[in-house]
C-alpha cells in the first residue's frame, strides 16, 4: 500500500473520530492534523498540552514521573527521596535504563529506590519529621552520597509538608545540596510540567552553588543537556565531541553528578538534545550566565555530520576541522552499516508515538536506511515542539498529539506501516495485530541509538524486527486462505 | 431495644458546641440512656466535662504511638464517664501541619470495624470541628453514620451565616444518603430578639428552633470544674435547660432537608432584626478623600 495523500490522511482522520462523543471529537480533532511543511507555526493546526479527554487510553504520565523518573533519576550521586506513600517510588524504580559508571549503593543510586513510605499517621499528623530523619538515615547509611533531592508525591501537595523547611535544615546540618522538588503527581496534565518543575528546583537550589567560584575553564567547555543516557546514549555521543576537540564538563542528567550540574556555567555553549524536558535550564543558563544553546540531534550519520558542523561552527578553527575529522573517520563505517541494512529496509513505513524529542529526532536516521516516517506524535509535547516536527516530517504525514489507545490502533490499522516505534504499554497491543513493534522510550533493552556506535545498533535493531520471519508465522494453518480443500478433493 | 441513633453537631468555632453536647449527652445519660461521643476535632475537647479530664488520649495518638491504627483495640481509645457515658476522641495534629480531616476519617473507620456502635447504645453524638472544611469533616455526616443533625447558633451575625453554610453542606449528603437537619440548638449570647431570630431562621430553612438555652454563669463554673451542670449541680436551673433539650432531642420527629437561604435573603433577615445595618452601596469603592469632597459639595 502506498503513502496517504493529504485527502486520504484528512479522511482517515475524520473517519477516526466518528465513534467519538461530540464533545470529545471536538476536543480530540484539535489534536490531530496532516503535516503540511509550509506553515511557520504548529500552532494554527494542532493543540498541545492540554488536558487528556476522560475515558480514553492515554499513555501520559505524572509531574512526578517527569521529575523523579525522567530529570533526576539518572544523576547518579544524588540519593532521590521519593516523599510519600510507597507506591510511587517502587514502582519508578530502575524501568529506564538510564546507565551510569559507578558502584552502586556506594557512590552511585540509581538502582536504589528511597522512599519515606507514608502510613495514615504520617498524613494525618504530617511528614516532616518522618523526613528529616530519613534524611539523617540517609546520610550515615550512604555517606558518599553527593546531594538529596526530595521528591513530593501527591498526598505531601494535599497536607501541605514544608519540605523546603526540612530540606534547608537537614542541608545545614549534614553540609550537602537537599533539593525540595514540588512535582505533586496531580499538577499539570502529564509528565512534562515535572520536567519544567526539575529544572527550576535546579535553578533555585544547586546551579548556583559554585557561583563566583568556579575558574574560567577552557574555551571549548560544552555541556550535554537532555540526555538521559539510555542504553549508554550519551556516551555515545560524549565520544564524538572529545574527539572533535571539545571539553564535556557535564551530562545532564545521564551518568551526570551535582558537581557537573555546579560545573555547567563554565560551558561556553550548550548542547541540548531534549529540548523538551530541559530547554528551561538551556534558557536560565543564557540569561544569567550568558551561555548560548543549541539543539543537536545525533540520531542517524546525516544528522550526526548535520549537528557536528553546527555545533563546531560555534568554535574556532581547530574544533571545525575536529569535525569534519571526525565525520570523516566514522563515514565509511556509516556507509558499510547503510549498504547492509538499506536493501533489506528500503521503503518501509514507520509509525513512531513516543515522548520528548524521539518522534522528529529520529526521523533522519530511518530515512538513512531508505525507511520513512508516516506518522508521528508525542505523549507530552508543547507546540514548539510540533513547530519543530512539521519542519522534519514529509508533506501529509498524520502527526497525532496525545494520542488515544483507539487512535492508534485505528491508524496503524489503516495506514499498515511496516514497524511502529512507541512505549510498553502500546507494544504488546501491536504484537498481537502482528505489526512489528520497537519500544522506544528504551531502546527495547537494546541501544546506544545515539552517535556513530548508535547508528550500528539502531540499524541492526530495525532490521531484525522489520525482517523477522516471526511476522509470516502470525495466521495458524487453518486460517491461511485456503487451497487445500481443492488439492484434497482432486 | 430501640434503634441506634446518631446525631452530629455543628456550628461555628467557639459557639459553645463542645459543652452544649456534654450537658446535654449528661441529661441524656441522667434519663437512662445509653450515649457514646465521638470527638471529631483535632483539638481534643468534646469529652473533658464527662471524663473530668484535661483531655482524653486520642485515637490518631495512640495509633501513632502504636504503628498504625490496626494495632489497637477498642479499648484502648475508649473511656467511660458520668453516668455511663462512652468517649472517644479521634484526635489530629496541631495547628499547621498534616490533615486533621483524614485523621476523622480513619478514627470513624476504625470504631465500626472495631465494633464501637454496640447494640446497647441508644445515642452517638460526633461533635465535629467548626466549619464543614473538607471532606474530612464531614465524614460523620455520610451514609451510615449520623442521620440527624443539630447545629448549634447563637443570635450573633457570624454565628448565622455558619449555620446557613453548614445547611449547605447538609443539602449535598442528604440528597445522596439519609442525613438531615434535626434543628437549631440556640446557645444564647443575649443578642436583642435572638429567640425569635433564630425562629426566624430555623423557619427559613424549613427546620425547628429545638431549643433556646439561656446563658447561665453556672456553666462555667461547672466547666472550670471540668463537669458538665448536671453532674454539678444538678438543682441548677440551667441542668433543667438541658433536661428539656435532652427531651425535646429524644422525642424530635422533625427531621428535614434543609433549605439554605442566598446570602441576600439572610442579610435580610439580618437587617430586619436589626443586626446587619442597611447597606449604603453609594459609597462603596470610593476614597475618604473623595467622600470629603461629596460632603463639602453637599
Amino acid at each position: 500500500m502506498g503513502l496517504l495523500n493529504r485527502e486520504e490522511a484528512e479522511a482517515l482522520i475524520q473517519e477516526v473520530l466518528e465513534v467519538y462523543p461530540e464533545k470529545a471529537k471536538k476536543d480530540r480533532a484539535k489534536h490531530l492534523m496532516v503535516n503540511d511543511k509550509k506553515l511557520e507555526s504548529a500552532k494554527k493546526c494542532i493543540t498541545s498540552n492540554r488536558k487528556s479527554v476522560p475515558g480514553v487510553m492515554t499513555q501520559r504520565g505524572c509531574a512526578y514521573a517527569g521529575a523523579k523518573g525522567v530529570v533526576w533519576g539518572p544523576f547518579k550521586d544524588i540519593i532521590d527521596i521519593s516523599h510519600g506513600p510507597i507506591g510511587c517510588g517502587q514502582y519508578s524504580r530502575g524501568g529506564r535504563r538510564n546507565y551510569y559508571s559507578g558502584i552502586a549503593g556506594v557512590d552511585s543510586f540509581c538502582d536504589l529506590m528511597f522512599s519515606s513510605d507514608f502510613q495514615e499517621k504520617d498524613i494525618v499528623f504530617g511528614g516532616d519529621k518522618k523526613l528529616a530523619k530519613l534524611i539523617d538515615e540517609v546520610e550515615s547509611l550512604f555517606p558518599l552520597s553527593k546531594a538529596i533531592s526530595v521528591q513530593s508525591e501527591c498526598p505531601i501537595g494535599l497536607i501541605g509538608d514544608d519540605i523546603e523547611a526540612v530540606s534547608k535544615k537537614k542541608a545545614a546540618e549534614i553540609g550537602k545540596t537537599i533539593v525540595p522538588v514540588r512535582c505533586e503527581g496531580f499538577r499539570g496534565v502529564s509528565q512534562s510540567l515535572g520536567h519544567h518543575i526539575s529544572n527550576d528546583a535546579i535553578r533555585d537550589w544547586v546551579i548556583s552553588n559554585r557561583d563566583g567560584k568556579l575558574d574560567a575553564g577552557t574555551p571549548y567547555d560544552v555541556a550535554i543537556l537532555g540526555d538521559y543516557n539510555i542504553g549508554g546514549d550519551a556516551w555515545a555521543s560524549r565520544i564524538l565531541l572529545e574527539e572533535m576537540g571539545l571539553n564535556v564538563v557535564a551530562q545532564w542528567s545521564g551518568d551526570g553528578t551535582i558537581a557537573e550540574i555546579e560545573n555547567t556555567p563554565k560551558a561556553k555553549l550548550n548542547l541540548l538534545h531534549c529540548y523538551r524536558s530541559m530547554n528551561y535550564i538551556a534558557r536560565h543558563m543564557e540569561e544569567k550566565y550568558g551561555i548560548p544553546w543549541l539543539e543537536y540531534n545525533f540520531f542517524g550519520p546525516t544528522k550526526i555530520a548535520e549537528s557536528l558542523r553546527e555545533i563546531a561552527s560555534h568554535f574556532d578553527d581547530t574544533i571545525k576541522e575536529g569535525a569534519e575529522r571526525v565525520i570523516a573517520k566514522y563515514q565509511p563505517a556509516m556507509d558499510a552499516i547503510i549498504a547492509k541494512f538499506k536493501p533489506r529496509l528500503q521503503g518501509k513505513k514507520v509509525m513512531l508515538y513516543v515522548g520528548g524529542l524521539r518522534p522528529r529526532h529520529t526521523v533522519g536516521a530511518y530515512e538513512d536506511l531508505g525507511m520513512e516516517v508516516v506518522g508521528a506524535g508525542y505523549e507530552f509535547a508543547h507546540n514548539d515542539d510540533y513547530d519543530r516536527t512539521i519542519k522534519e516530517l514529509k508533506d501529509a504525514t498524520l502527526i497525532y498529539d496525545d494520542a488515544t489507545g483507539y487512535e492508534l490502533e485505528e491508524f496503524v490499522r489503516q495506514v499498515k506501516p511496516d514497524l511502529v516505534g512507541s512505549g510498553i504499554k502500546e507494544k504488546y497491543a501491536f504484537h498481537k495485530m502482528g505489526v512489528p513493534f520497537r519500544q522506544m522510550h528504551s531502546w527495547d533493552y537494546s541501544g546506544p541509538y545515539h552517535g556513530y556506535d548508535g547508528f550500528a545498533v539502531f540499524a541492526r535493531d530495525m532490521d531484525m524486527t522489520v525482517n523477522n520471519p516471526c511476522w509470516s508465522m502470525f495466521k495458524a494453518p487453518w486460517q491461511k486462505p485456503a487451497e487445500e480443500p481443492e488439492a484434497k478433493a482432486a | 431495644m430501640a434503634k441506634l441513633r446518631q446525631a452530629a453537631i455543628y456550628g461555628k468555632g467557639g459557639i459553645g458546641k463542645s459543652t452544649t453536647t456534654q450537658n446535654l449527652v449528661a441529661a441524656l445519660a441522667e434519663a437512662g440512656q445509653k450515649v457514646m461521643i465521638v470527638g471529631c476535632d483535632p483539638k481534643a475537647d468534646s469529652t473533658r466535662l464527662i471524663l473530668h479530664s484535661k483531655a482524653q488520649t486520642t485515637v490518631m495518638h495512640l495509633a501513632a504511638e502504636a504503628g498504625s491504627v490496626e494495632d489497637l483495640e477498642l479499648e484502648d481509645v475508649m473511656a467511660v464517664g458520668y453516668g455511663g457515658v462512652k468517649c472517644v476522641e479521634s484526635g489530629g495534629p496541631e495547628p499547621g501541619v498534616g490533615c486533621a480531616g483524614r485523621g476523622v476519617i480513619t478514627a470513624i473507620n476504625f470504631l465500626e470495624e472495631e465494633g464501637a456502635y454496640d447494640e446497647d447504645l441508644n445515642f452517638v453524638f460526633y461533635d465535629v470541628l467548626g466549619d464543614v472544611v473538607c471532606g474530612g469533616f464531614a465524614m460523620p455526616i455520610r451514609e451510615n453514620k449520623a442521620q440527624e443533625i443539630y447545629i448549634v447558633v447563637s443570635g450573633e451575625m457570624m454565628a448565622m451565616y455558619a449555620a446557613n453554610n453548614i445547611a449547605k453542606g447538609i443539602v449535598k449528603y442528604a440528597n445522596s444518603g439519609s442525613v438531615r437537619l434535626a434543628g437549631l440548638i440556640c446557645n444564647s449570647r443575649k443578642t436583642d430578639r435572638e429567640d425569635e431570630l433564630i425562629e426566624a431562621l430555623a423557619a427559613k430553612l424549613g427546620t425547628q428552633m429545638i431549643h433556646f438555652v439561656p446563658r447561665d454563669n453556672v456553666v462555667q463554673h461547672a466547666e472550670i470544674r471540668r463537669m458538665t451542670v448536671i453532674e454539678y449541680d444538678p438543682k441548677a436551673k440551667q441542668a433543667d435547660e438541658y433536661r428539656a433539650l435532652a427531651k425535646k432531642i429524644i422525642e424530635n420527629k422533625k427531621f428535614v432537608i434543609p433549605k439554605p437561604l442566598e446570602m441576600e435573603e439572610l442579610e435580610e433577615l439580618l437587617m430586619e432584626f436589626g443586626i446587619m445595618e442597611v447597606e449604603d452601596t453609594s459609597i462603596i469603592g470610593k476614597t475618604a478623600a473623595e467622600l470629603a469632597a461629596e460632603a463639602v459639595a453637599a
